[in-house]
């Protein structure tokens, strides 16, 4: 994954917003190389969307600088606005124009002419697979090629730097699978994708970067392997034959989490093999036999819970 | 410009699309026409009978006040579902000129009620209204037209922004296709009541349709004229200058 820093598409610093007395975004800090694709994770509510409603230039903020494509956000919208498209969780189409002439409507606004707008709109139409639902009205569309449609015609305008709002959060897996293709093929074009969502496999299949949102900071920052690591929930589980041994194995050990139903033992672990082997050796010294041994990597599963979840202490632990 | 016009385009494509919209800002007026002159009229003519022709000839200033209504009524449907379906926001997002899209739609939904006016003349007409105007007075009629129509447009972008659902926009399809019943447009005020007399006497219509019926059948605007024109151009800076500082406020949705 190309995560080497080069020049950022987006750049945040200090970035507040609040809603009468309500503090959306406390100071959030980002900073996207171009090319990559930088993921915003967090519950509902945790400010995701108000993010991106900024950083593409629809509504104001409070206070902080942002730099998108270069451009100030603040100064010069519209040379942001030239270089962005922004595909939010409710498909913007209009719904008594047909797939083509939405895709047209928006080459006349980016002024390509006819000819080459004509030529742009048949090429999305064929690349997201509408070429057959063309003539026919936006509104009759399935909830998979409407979304299809909206992405198709956010790249119309060739952006360099594209806002994804939970882009499949109501897709069915397929198309799901066709979206996250689509984003892979974008990046893959130099395209900077900056991707809000709630599913934490969509974070780890198509992010280099992931900032996990919470009560309007960032609380955490890095790649997926770097927030995965070091994190409460790795573990190695030993399960045993009976409840001698695992009441043996429990003395031996320190800080472990027993059930006595399941004749298990929870020994946290970064699940590597120096810690594997450390961990073995001493039950062989102490003469335990272990019936079975599975080791728990922690995912963004439990990356998430832990920061989201769990109050502020885990948060400050991980920072 | 260029974006105003594609906003146009747009406009007049939904119309093509969904010609239910044209197809009711004239049907309403025209069954109207039908009922009051068909239903009511002989009544009407007979009892209070307005003064130097049929009914019809009274009547038709109010019906294209309706058709206008109407007209406003549907832009004020469509601006809110631009909103509500968030493709407004896709063109904030975009670096074209801001107000395009609300340009387009004054400018589509007022050559939208002009036609259906014409149309809703010639059905007129056709039931045996008799207009008798000079040129200069037609030119009058249609620059008032067009003046009225600009204002309850501009009001109707204005309520189809703030509206947060479809339905919130109700209420004003309601006051504009009322407001013509209180007003002078099928009997006039001095037969009202009290209370409903004082009200049409001051409300916006009245005065606008009756400089409409002046231009029409040729007989004296006096200065009810100045006082039509004054309401629609207040109603219509009052709505322009409404929409812009809502289309100028962030995007709650």
């Amino acid at each position: 994954m190309a995560s080497a820093p080069s020049r950022p598409a987006i750049e945040v610093t200090g970035l507040r917003k609040s809603f009468g007395g309500t503090v959306v975004l406390d100071g959030i800090d980002l900073a996207v190389a171009e090319g990559t694709t930088f993921s915003l994770l967090g519950p509902n509510g945790a400010g995701k969307t108000t993010a991106v409603r900024i950083l593409s230039t629809l509504i104001r903020f409070d206070g902080g600088q942002a730099r998108v494509a270069g451009h100030d956000l603040a100064t010069e919208a519209d040379a942001v606005r030239r270089n962005i498209g922004v595909t939010g969780q409710f498909s913007a189409v209009d719904d008594l124009l047909t797939g083509e002439e939405n895709l047209i409507l928006m080459a006349d606004l980016h002024r390509l002419g006819r000819v080459e707008g004509r030529r742009r709109a048949a090429d999305l139409l064929d690349r997201f697979d509408l070429t057959g639902a063309a003539r026919k009205l936006a509104s009759t569309y399935s909830g998979g090629m409407r979304r299809r449609l909206d992405l198709a015609m956010t790249l119309v305008g060739e952006p360099r730097v594209i806002f994804l709002d939970e882009p499949t959060t109501g897709l069915d897996p397929r198309s799901r699978q066709t979206m996250w293709e689509t984003i892979r093929g974008l990046v893959a074009g130099g395209v900077t994708i900056f991707l809000t969502t709630q599913y934490l496999d969509e974070a780890d299949e198509l992010a280099d970067r992931i900032a996990v949102l919470d009560g309007g900071k960032v609380v955490a920052a890095g790649t997926a392997e770097e927030l995965k690591r070091g994190l409460p929930g790795g573990h190695v589980r030993l399960r045993f034959a009976d409840a001698a041994r695992l009441q043996a194995a429990a003395q031996a050990l320190d800080d472990t989490t027993r059930d006595d139903e399941a004749l298990t033992l929870q020994v946290p672990s970064d699940g590597g093999v120096p810690a594997l082997r450390l961990l073995l050796d001493r039950l062989e010294r102490a003469d335990i036999e272990v019936a079975e041994l599975s080791v728990h990597t922690p995912d963004l599963d439990d990356v998430f819970f832990a920061l989201t979840g769990r109050g502020t202490t885990t948060t400050e632990a991980v920072r | 410009m260029s974006d105003a016009l594609t906003m146009l385009r747009r406009n007049v494509r939904h119309t093509q699309r969904n010609p239910t919209t044209l197809v009711m800002t004239i049907a309403l007026p025209v069954f109207l026409l039908l009922v009051f002159v068909g239903v009511f009229g002989g009544a009407l003519n007979a009892g209070f009978g307005p003064p130097g022709g049929d009914y019809i000839d009274y009547l038709v200033p109010g019906i294209l006040l309706m058709t206008v209504g109407y007209g406003a009524g549907q832009t004020a449907i469509a601006v809110n579902r631009d909103v509500t379906t968030g493709i407004i926001s896709r063109f904030r997002t975009m670096a074209i000129s801001r107000a395009a899209v609300l340009t387009g739609h004054v400018v589509g939904s007022t050559i939208r009620t002009l036609i259906s006016a014409v149309l809703v003349v010639g059905a007129a007409m056709l039931f045996g209204f008799r207009p008798d105007a000079d040129p200069a007075r037609w030119l009058g009629t249609i620059g008032l037209m067009t003046l009225v129509t600009l204002a309850l447009t501009w009001l109707a972008v204005a309520v189809g922004l703030s509206a947060r659902t479809p339905e919130a926009v109700g209420p004003f399809i309601f006051v504009v296709q009322l407001l013509p019943f209180l007003s002078s447009a099928f009997v006039p005020p001095d037969s009202m009541s009290a209370a409903i007399r004082w009200f049409a006497t001051h409300e916006p219509f009245t005065p606008i349709i009756d400089t409409l019926r002046g231009l029409l059948l040729g007989t004296p605007v006096e200065h009810g004229g100045i006082v039509a024109i004054a309401w629609s151009v207040g109603l219509a800076l009052a709505g322009y200058l409404w929409a812009r500082a809502l289309f100028r406020r962030d995007p709650a949705a």
